[in-house]
This record gives C-alpha cells, structure tokens and sequence, in this order.
C-alpha cells in the first residue's frame, strides 16, 4: 500500500514528500530525516531567504503607487481578495433568491408571459478572473492541439510535407503574441458578426491567439517523434500490411506519444504565458485583465495585488507544468530499454 | 516450382562514388516445407537478404518470386522473426500477439481470435507472462514473444533474422530445441539466418554460405544435413556425420577467410614476400 502510494508520488513528481510518508509509516528514522532535510528543509531555507531580502529590499523603492509592497502586504491583499470572493458569492446568492421569487410572482400574476430571468452583473471576483483563463487557456491549446498533432505526424511521415512546410513553422513559430493580436482581432470582429452570449468574442480572440502560439512546439515535437520512430515499427506495420489508420493509431502514435506529450508540455506553458499577456492588452477577461485594471486602477492596494495575480499565474502555471509531466511520465511507461 | 526461388538477385546502398554493393547474383530455390539456413558472417549482408525475401526492401536487379509470383511488396504470408525482435513496447506480450491477429483475422469471432492468441503465447512457454511488457522480459522470453507472434500470424513462410543470436549459450539451446519442434509439428517453409555453425547443423535441411566478396556477397555451394531429426545436440559430439559436416563447413569458411584476406592485401598494399596461408590445410 504504502509503496503504491510513493509510486505515485514518484510519478507526479512529489518526491519531497517521499519521506513524509516512509517517517510516517516508521521506516529508518534518521536516514528519511535527513533525506526530508535534504529536500524540504533546504527548499524552506531558499524561500525563508527570499522572503527576507523581498521585505528589505522591496519599501525602499518608492512609485507613484507609493511603496513597492512587501509580503505582508501581499498577503494581507490575499486575505482581502478572498474576503471579496466570500462577499461576491453572499450577494449572487440572495441576487439569486430575490430573482427566482421576482420571476415566480411574475408568472403567478400573468400566466401566459415569457418572463426571462436576470443575470447577475456584479464585477467578476479573482477566482472568476482565475476560472476564465484557464477556459480560454484550455480551450487555445485544444484547439492549437487538434490541428498540430494530426499535421504533425502527416509531416512526420511524409518528407515532402515536411519540406513544404518547414519555411512556415520556422517564420511564425518566433513570432510574439503581441504582433497576432491585432490582426486576430481585426479578423474575429469581421468574421463573428452575431455575437452569441454564451461565446463573447473577447473569449474567441485570446483562445486564437494561444492557439496561434501554443502550436508550433506540438508540432514540430510530434512532427520530430514521428519521424524517429524506430524503423523495427514500421516495419512491423508494413509485415502486417496495417491499412492507414490502423498503423497510425496502434503504432504511430503510440510510438510517438512520448514526444508528442513533451511537446504538449511546451505548448501549454507558451499557452499559459501567452494568455497572460493577450489578456492585458486586449482586455479581454481574465488574469491579465485583473492587472491591468489593478494597474489603471491605481490604489495604494494595487501593487501589492498585481503580486498576488503574479503569483497565481505562476503557481497556475507550474500545476499545469506538473500535470502535463504526470502524463508524459504515464504515456512513457514501457517505452526505453525495450525498443532493442 | 520451387516455393521460393531468387534468381540474380543484387542489392547496394548509396549513390554514386559512395555506393556499396551489398548482395551480387544471389541465386537460391527453396522447396516447400525445406529448413534452409543461411550462414555468413556479421556485416555481409545477412539482414539485407531477408529484407528482400521479406519484400521489406527491393532489389536492384533480378527476381524473386513466391509461388511462382513476384515479391512487390511485404505482406503476412511472409513472417519476419526480426533480428531485435520489434516488439512494441507500450503493448503486453498478450497485445503484441494480438495487434498481429485481431488485425489478420478480423473476421473471425472475438473468442476464437483469443484462443488463437493464447495457444501461440502457450506454445512457447509465455502463459505465466500474458500481461507483462517487454521492457519486463529477460532477451530469451522477448525472442519467444517475436516468435509467437510471426507463428500466429501462420505465414507460409517463415524468415528468421539471427533470432538467437542475442542470447546467452544456454538460452540458445533450449531455443533452438524449440523452434525445432516448432517446425516439426508444423512443417512451415523457413529461411534461417545464423553466424553459428552448430545451430545451421542442428535446424538446418540444407545449409547455405554466404559468401562475402569485394563486388558484393554471393551464396556458396550448399550443404546438405542428412541427419536423422530429432536432433540432439548432445550427442552429436559422437556422431561422425556431425563431425563430417562440420568440419567441412569450417574448412570453407576459414579457406574464404584466407583467400579474401590476400586479396585485400592485394588491393592495398603489395608485399611479394607474403605467401597465403590457408588455416584450415
Ligand atoms: N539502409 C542501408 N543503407 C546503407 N547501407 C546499408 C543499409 N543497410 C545495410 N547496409 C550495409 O550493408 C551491409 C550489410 O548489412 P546487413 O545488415 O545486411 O548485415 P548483416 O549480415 O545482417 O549483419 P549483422 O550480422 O551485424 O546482423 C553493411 O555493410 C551495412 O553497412
Ligand atoms: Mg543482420
């Protein structure tokens, strides 16, 4: 049981609590000790140092915001931010309340009525802004992965697509979200003429701009793995005489997934970073756009929770990272020494 | 008609000033249900002529024909037993058997297919390791599994890479005991390839060199095995036929050896003293 459990552990990459458990369990006091010293302790040590030399060094830098805010007033936003949350969701649930009982007399008085309900409009709260960027996130990189994993592995095949294609992939794949973002503007707006209010066109533009980013490493990584799948494969595949999409689901694919996923991992990370941005100078809802509102903003309070976005974006971001590593491990099990 | 037949068959690689000539006239007829190993040594050009059989490469010149047809193409009427096995690694032993017979015999009913499966994992000796993966098996079971998997498909031909020549002596020997009585109860035509000569003796119906040469290798004179099957290795240090053969064969081998080494002399430096020695006289 226990084993199972660290082997799991192991394979999402929570090696540091290794020994939490084995201390728990009672195995070899001393040497999990000093292996949960070597881990968290040192880990704890590095961030103690952090936080110290950010609360000395960050008052003494004065903005037009006033002070450069320290970690106690970081988390004093964060209190302050979840305690917004906590009131947010108070007021949308007697919003709610006193809507349905509007909506209910409504009915009683005039019977054959349509009588709609009423949306809330309050401001999104933090975690809404947090909610909406990983929907556009998710929503860009799927996109981004429908189209890069199918024409990554028909370039991995077939050297002439390859060749076609590479002087594209190698001119846009540099290119900055900044520099898509007005003409993916320009584009949705002239295209997306009947806005529909369960898809709003802000969410469009920032999921088309990730995608337009978060492509290129899934493609050129499936592209890469397939390519170098081991001759011996194909071989197999070509002894059996697989019809197309047999070979490429039970050999191809699989043979390429750890590749595939690698690429992947890039991907959702240029995704996560790319969003960030797109939102900010967009406006389009979401994390970015809690920035810049903060920024524009521009309370005594607002430095210190552009920190805390930052620090969710970044925590945000390295979850995703693990996640995507837990399935790269996953999908590579078996693969390695037995290929020979 | 023979089953298989190669008539001057030649194979290189490259282009050009670069170009390398691997395989020159290769002729050969096998007859069905024949066991006929081909012996050479490493680099001559061995994987290269299974390939061709195979149809997994073409050649540049002559004909191969199966049954009279020529071979355009790979096909399940030929199993390859690969030289590093091939299996795919994110599949079980039972899902590299079955990727072969789901697929070749898809028509057939759920059941039977899994019957079909687990006779040829049973046949050799794998039944314990149904669900394990390659990554998980010992060189001489991965071997078994490749072997399970080219029977299973029942190919008319079976064309076996050094398919024990990446395990240790005593694997081989319980291996080659295996795939002879593999051959015994189903009679399937095989062409074998080995570097060793106690293995070709031991399998083969007929033993043919593979003769290596500047130009490209060519097959040599064929030996015949006339040696009462079933063999068994043990004895056969006391069986004069055995010791015949054998000695015949090394004698070949090492008098080739010899004539080639003058000639690379030869070809890059001349030293008149130098006498060829042949070894084996
Ligand atoms: N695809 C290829 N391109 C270029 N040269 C090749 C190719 N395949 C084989 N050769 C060359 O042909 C020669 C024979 O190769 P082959 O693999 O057939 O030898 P082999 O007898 O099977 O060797 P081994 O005993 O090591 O398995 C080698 O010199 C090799 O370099
Ligand atoms: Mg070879």
């Amino acid at each position: 049981m226990t084993e199972k459990i660290i082997g799991v552990m192991r394979i999402a990459g929570f090696n540091v609590f290794v020994p939490v458990i084995r201390l728990i369990q009672g195995e070899n006091r001393d040497e999990q000790l000093k292996l949960l010293w070597r881990t968290i302790g040192i880990q704890g040590v590095t961030l103690g140092v952090f936080l110290g030399l950010w609360a000395l060094i960050a008052p003494q830098i004065k903005t037009n915001l006033g002070q450069v805010p320290g970690p106690a007033q970081v988390w004093e936003q964060i209190q302050s931010l979840s305690l917004e949350y906590r009131m947010e969701t108070k007021n949308r649930k007697a919003f709610a309340v006193t809507e349905k009982a509007r909506v209910e007399q409504k009915r009683a008085e005039n019977p054959g009525l349509e009588v709609k309900m009423r949306r809330y409009s309050g401001r999104p709260t933090f975690l809404d802004q947090i909610f909406t960027s990983l929907v556009t996130v998710f929503t860009g990189f799927l996109l981004a992965s429908l189209v890069a994993i199918p024409l990554g592995v028909l370039c991995g095949l077939n050297r002439t697509l390859m060749s076609a294609l590479n002087p594209l992939i190698q001119v846009f794949k540099p290119v900055s979200p900044v520099a898509w973002l007005p003409i993916v503007t320009m584009v949705v707006s002239a295209v997306y003429t009947v806005p529909q209010p369960w898809l709003e066109k802000a969410f469009i533009i920032s999921a088309i701009t990730v995608s337009l980013c978060a492509i290129w490493p899934s493609l050129i990584n499936t592209a890469l793995g397939v390519a170098s799948i081991d001759k011996d494969y194909i071989n197999v595949a070509r002894v059996l005489k697989l019809k197309f999409s047999t070979k490429i689901f039970k050999i191809v694919l699989p043979a390429a997934l750890p590749y595939i996923f690698t690429g992947l991992r890039i991907s959702l990370g240029v995704g996560w970073m790319v969003l960030i941005a797109a939102e900010l100078l967009s406006q389009n809802p979401g994390l970015g756009k809690f920035v810049w509102d903060e920024f524009q903003n521009g309370s005594s309070q607002s430095l210190a929770r552009i920190m805390v976005a930052i620090f969710t974006i970044g925590l945000i971001g390295f979850i995703l990272d693990r996640i995507m590593v837990t399935l790269h491990k996953w999908v590579s099990f078996g693969h390695g020494t037995a290929g020979a | 008609m023979a089953f298989l037949e190669l008539k001057n068959v030649s194979k290189g690689f490259g282009e050009g000033a670069k170009r390398v000539s691997v395989l020159k006239d290769i002729d050969l007829c096998v007859e069905e249900g024949e066991f006929v190993v081909i012996l050479g040594f490493s680099g001559t050009g061995k994987t290269t002529l299974i390939s061709l059989i195979a149809g997994l490469l073409a050649a540049d010149q002559g004909e191969i024909l199966l049954k009279g047809k020529p071979i355009v193409e790979p096909g399940p009427d030929r199993g390859v037993i690969f030289q590093n096995y091939a299996l795919l690694p994110w599949l079980t032993v039972y899902g590299n058997v079955a990727l072969a017979v789901n697929y070749l015999f898809r028509d057939w009913p759920e059941e039977k297919r899994r019957q079909h499966i687990e006779k040829y994992i049973e046949m050799v000796h794998l039944t314990p390791a149904t669900l394990k993966r390659p990554a998980e098996l010992s060189g001489g079971m991965r071997q078994r599994v490749s072997v399970a998997r080219t029977l299973a498909m029942n190919p008319e031909i079976l064309l076996m890479d050094e398919p024990l020549s990446a395990l240790d002596a005593l694997t081989r020997g319980t291996l080659q005991g295996e795939i002879e009585k593999i051959w015994e109860e189903n009679r399937k035509t095989v062409v074998l390839i080995t570097n060793d000569i106690d293995e070709a003796i031991l399998l083969a119906d007929r033993i043919i060199p593979l003769k290596p040469e500047a130009e490209g290798a060519s097959l040599g004179p064929a030996f015949d095995v006339r040696l009462p099957r079933p063999r068994d290795k043990d004895n056969f240090n006391h069986d004069a036929e055995y010791r015949r053969l054998r000695t015949e064969i090394t004698r070949y081998f090492l008098e080739l050896q010899s004539l080639r080494r003058v000639e690379q002399t030869a070809e890059t430096i001349v030293l008149p003293e130098l006498k060829p020695v042949s070894l084996a006289g």
